[in-house]
């Protein structure tokens, strides 16, 4: 069934036990994102210290896939230093546009390569790149203000 | 006789294609768009293919042709509404219509009727669609004007019981729909229209969810200004209708060709209404198109399209309400209601319902529906919506019924 390809079970999984979800206190940017269109929306606190994400927390309301998607964003981009956290987005963002051709790499992506079944569904991409671009805004916030460095 | 669904569904091309790897075509979101039938394809087509030129312009046979088309279509819209052809302006939209209305009155003379300024007051409701909030909410933010709107209780009906003091002295417009595109409540419209026309004010009337679907009489109505889209009515898109009885009176919105009584390089004076409304060369095929709609639609019956779709509507809530954990947002019977029926199920978010019963070949709205205020005045993020119209049957309910508890095991 094409749906599977959609629900992959870690995608379930992650959307019924999210990981990082509930903002911590403190933060060096805060972020709050929606989806026009559904109106899922996500608020993203992240911290840094020399160069390395320290903390991802989040909280939001949404469908599985864009719960699932910044969960295992949290999951897979803290502890990572601004330019790798970098690469893998655009690894991801890659994969989203890929209109089912690409499977993911799994050394990079990890758990996100479950969400490779979403490019072939034009309507979710976005539900799964809302977490990521909240990310990619509250990271840019950080860097561009040093504060991260 | 009863209603003939079989035999109305033949004459939608659409019905024929399957979807999701063969399964049969359940479309429940007519609310969004309506499918289109042969008779409308066919009359756009034949326009283009034979008929294709500009109108009220243009020293041809052909010009004759289209002009004679396109003002046929007019009348056709006018003959619908038991209005009078000067009363009806095509747009490319009933979003467009809206605007159009908001924007001529920022245009009016200080002083004259529909001017606004800090002394006046807009009143809409809390169940309307993006479509007649916004404008209004710029108006307000362009005059000056004070914002002020009826709100929608639980159950999704309007609360009437502040009416004196919503619509007072000193209110010039009152935008509402006629049916709500989440709630499918139909809003009563004989006290605002007492109340609006007491204080002075005009009732402007969204009726993009209830011309397709009842007889509409503007007479009967009370209201000053109606809009409606096409493609919501078995027409085409690119089309919708404005109809008043004061379009003298309102200035222009759009300028250029054709809406031009004479023009120096100073100044200019505008064609008589509804002209002065359509600057530039319209959309002729889409009006055309939009004429053949209606008469698709006059031919089986407005009384017998609204009494199939109560009934249906009757046997969608019941069903609906069978399953475990749904909960329909708006009334939960069929008074005074429409065909659109919203609800939550559980926890499945409707994103992720509405992906199931894709797959399943059933064609839902998910989302806030342009109506984000509303939603989040009934405390949901989001809804499902199942909108019915003249092709479907007790079997497509069948469907979904069964496709919303897949969804349920799919996700348990």
């Amino acid at each position: 069934m094409e749906l599977d390809s959609l629900y992959q079970e870690v995608i379930l999984d992650h959307y019924k036990h999210p990981l990082n979800k509930g903002l911590a206190d403190t933060y060096d940017a805060q972020v709050h994102h929606v989806n026009p269109s559904c109106g899922d929306e996500i608020t993203l606190n992240i911290s840094a210290k020399d160069g390395v994400i320290t903390s991802i927390t989040w909280d939001g309301v949404g469908c599985s896939i864009s719960q699932a998607s910044v969960s295992i964003a949290s999951d897979l981009l803290v502890n990572k230093g601004f330019q790798e956290a970098d690469a893998i987005l655009q690894e991801f963002t890659e994969l989203m546009q890929s209109k089912g051709t690409k499977e993911g790499n799994p050394d990079i992506l990890e758990d996100a390569v479950a969400l490779a079944g979403v490019s072939k569904f034009p309507a979710r991409i976005k539900c799964a790149l809302l977490g990521w671009m909240a990310f990619k805004d509250a990271a840019v916030r950080i860097t561009t203000t040093n504060r991260g460095e | 006789m009863s209603f003939n669904v079989a035999k109305v569904r033949k004459d939608f091309p659409i019905f024929e294609r399957t979807i999701r790897d063969g399964k049969k075509l359940i479309y429940l979101d007519s609310g969004a768009t309506s499918q289109k039938p042969l008779s409308v394809i066919d009359a756009e087509s034949n326009f283009y293919k034979f008929h294709n030129a500009a109108v009220h312009r243009g020293a041809h046979q052909l010009a004759e042709e289209a002009t004679d088309a396109f003002e046929a279509a007019r009348l056709k819209v006018a003959d619908f509404l038991n209005a009078h052809e000067d009363e009806i302006v095509f747009t490319k939209s009933a979003t467009e219509s809206l605007n159009l209305i908001a924007y001529a009155m920022s245009n009016a003379e200080p002083g004259s009727a529909f001017a606004l300024t800090s002394n006046n007051r807009i009143v809409v409701t809390e169940m309307e669609h993006h479509a007649n909030l916004i404008p209004w909410q710029q108006l307000a933010a362009r005059t000056g004007a004070e914002l002020k709107w009826f709100e929608v209780t639980p159950e999704g009906r309007l609360d009437l019981s502040k009416i004196d003091s919503i619509i007072t002295e000193g209110t010039k417009v009152v935008a509402l729909t006629h049916q709500s595109n989440v709630l499918g409540t139909i809003n009563p419209l004989d006290a605002i229209v007492k109340r609006a026309h007491e204080v002075g004010a005009v009732v402007v009337l969204d009726a993009c969810q209830s011309v397709p679907h009842m007889p509409i009489d503007v007479k009967k109505l009370g209201v000053d200004f109606l809009t409606f889209s096409g493609h919501k009515a078995v027409g085409p898109t690119g089309v919708g209708v404005l109809w008043s009885s004061l379009l003298n009176e309102l200035p222009p919105f759009l300028f250029g060709g054709s809406m031009i009584e004479t023009v120096t390089m100073t100044s200019a004076t505008w064609a008589p209404a509804p002209r002065k409304f359509e600057a530039g060369v319209p959309n002729m095929a889409q009006a055309v198109g939009l004429g053949a709609a209606l008469d698709y639609l006059t031919a089986i019956g407005m009384d017998a399209i609204f009494e199939h779709e109560v009934a249906l509507t009757g046997y969608l809530i019941d069903g609906l309400l069978q399953i475990p954990e749904l909960s329909i947002v708006g009334p939960n019977n069929t008074d005074s209601r429409g065909g659109s029926v919203s609800f939550t199920v559980g926890q499945i978010h409707p994103h992720d319902l509405g992906q199931y019963l894709d797959s399943q070949g059933v064609a839902v709205r998910t989302g806030h529906h342009c109506a984000w205020p509303l939603t989040r005045k009934l405390g949901v993020p989001a809804t499902t919506r199942a909108s019915l119209y003249l092709y479907n049957d007790e079997s497509d309910c069948d469907a979904l019924f069964a496709a919303i508890i897949g969804a349920q095991k799919y996700f348990a």
